[in-house]
């Protein structure tokens, strides 16, 4: 299994070294080779503006869009706002792979970023959890096929739809691997299925 | 909050702004420029390096006015820049929110023996260093992002590289150290043994390190990324040349793909006029920004 980390920009190096350490392989992926040849794939946060508009100089938005319509996605932050439904700039819009509504910056500026302790409802287990929100966006709708997974506040800030994953805090800026084993679990059972579906 | 549970979150943001270029601005249109090409972040300031080195006098924080003007038309995080040791004006850009706080060489010092209590701030401090000592200083003042100083508005890459250099061969040189030399090497360094500690360890800075100085080309930028730098400031760069948009698009691509040299080639093509640059050795002691703060 190979899981692919977005290397445009952003902290990248962070989800590399979680994933690492959970004894999977991970790689940098700035090409559309690098991209293809991940079984899953990782959005770090970054500056979303920056993300959106690096991945579509270097074409790699559409082929973006069609992995996460057969393979899993997990956003971070920035990751989040990409694979969301709302526009980024008025002429810019988001990839629309889970049906979340999303506000960027949500809590204010960086001097209102916190960490805040969270209560994690993954399918398997309840985890207690730190969540490190860095200038942070809100999930401020969400359609039928999303499940919510964490809650801060009243606000959803995990939440998954078939293959995608998204949280509006930073699981990788801890020591705590609880959301990308979880990933690597999820990326492990969409391996299997497209085995059976291709063996049928 | 605590001040370790402050400290990550700090930290936090400077992690986001890796792999990126962050670009001062002077105004609206040039901000927006700026995060049309790519921009991590910009730097709201009332007049860039370059211009500060051509017309003296004291330099100062910006116009209030500029930096809000700044922040009203972009998304991405907007820094600004306060004297060092100037807590006052550190504590007005706080109150502007602004993201981080640049605590400059580039403007004129307001204190010559202490650099900014940053732990005493909620919004994150980035510092200038010229080497491992200075480096180790400053995080231990509270910065949580380290640029190393090079000598802004030259256009001059010669100085960016001699510190880049210094820090990262400091960094190994620890990483070799016996216990026993931590000590008498923090001494040396003018730096907190448990710094040094830490770096021995991981063998890195316990925070990101970003270069500053002199970038002009994109090669220059693909050069300070190679050597260790996670980000890029430019500085007077890009708007001081002849075609600040198309610049700007270049060097952030170098700081993306710093080892594909083909496409750093094509985009170096037809950039137009960089800015003109000046010899450091044309300057005098005084007019080397990088001497201030210690």
């Amino acid at each position: 299994m190979t899981i692919g980390v977005l290397a445009l920009q952003g902290d990248f190096a962070r989800h590399i070294r979680m994933i690492e350490g959970l004894a999977a392989k991970a790689v940098e992926v700035k090409t559309k080779a690098t991209l293809h040849s991940s079984d899953g794939l990782i959005i770090p946060g970054g500056e979303s503006t920056t993300l959106a508009k690096l991945l579509h100089k270097h074409h790699l938005w559409d082929q973006v869009v069609q992995f996460g319509r057969t393979k899993p996605i997990y956003g971070t932050c920035a990751g989040l706002i990409l694979l969301g439904t709302s526009p980024i700039l008025p002429n810019l819009d988001a990839m629309g792979l889970i049906d979340i509504a999303v506000q960027r910056n949500a809590y204010g500026r960086q001097i209102d970023s916190f960490v805040a302790n969270l209560e994690l409802h993954l399918p398997d287990q309840k985890v207690a959890f730190e969540g490190v929100f860095i200038r942070a966006p809100k999930i401020t709708g969400f359609g039928k096929s999303v499940q919510p997974l964490a809650w801060h506040d009243g606000n959803v800030v995990l939440a998954e739809s078939d293959r995608i994953l998204v949280s509006t805090f930073h699981p990788e800026l801890t020591d705590d691997p609880a959301i990308h084993s979880y990933f690597i679990r999820q990326v492990a059972a969409s391996m299997q299925h497209r085995d059976i579906q291709g063996a049928a | 909050m605590s001040i370790e549970k402050e400290l990550q979150v700090k930290i936090g943001l400077a992690e986001m702004l890796k792999g990126g270029v962050i670009m001062d601005v002077t105004n609206a249109d040039q901000a927006k420029i700026a995060q049309d090409a790519g921009a991590v972040a910009v730097m709201a300031l009332e007049r860039i390096p370059a211009q500060i080195r051509q017309q003296g006098g004291v330099a100062r924080m910006s116009d209030p006015k500029i930096i809000r003007s700044i922040q009203k038309v972009v998304t991405i995080p907007v820094m600004a820049k306060c004297r060092i040791g100037h807590f006052a004006e550190a504590q007005v850009l706080q109150a502007l929110g602004v993201d981080f706080i640049d605590e400059s060489e580039v403007l004129t010092p307001a204190d010559e023996e202490y650099h900014v209590d940053k732990f005493s701030f909620k919004v994150p401090f980035v510092c200038g260093c010229r080497d491992l000592g200075e480096a180790l200083r400053r995080i231990a003042e509270g910065a949580a992002l380290i640029r190393t100083k090079g000598e802004a508005g030259t256009g001059n890459i010669v100085e960016a590289v001699r510190h880049m250099r210094a820090v990262q061969s400091g960094i190994r040189r620890l990483t070799l150290l016996g216990n026993e030399e931590l000590v008498t090497e923090g001494k040396k360094l003018g730096a907190p043994v448990e710094l040094l500690r830490q770096i021995k360890k991981s063998g890195k800075l316990p925070v990101p390190n970003f270069s500053a100085g002199g970038v002009a080309t994109p090669a220059d930028a693909s050069l300070m990324v190679q050597l260790g730098a996670e980000s890029v400031f430019v500085g007077s760069g890009i708007f001081m040349s002849s075609d600040p948009a198309k610049r700007a698009k270049a060097i952030v691509s170098a700081v993306t793909h710093c080892q594909d040299f083909d496409l750093i080639a094509r985009i170096s093509e037809d950039l137009g006029d960089p800015m003109p640059g000046i010899d450091i050795a044309t300057l005098k002691e005084e007019e080397k920004m990088a001497a201030r703060g210690w």
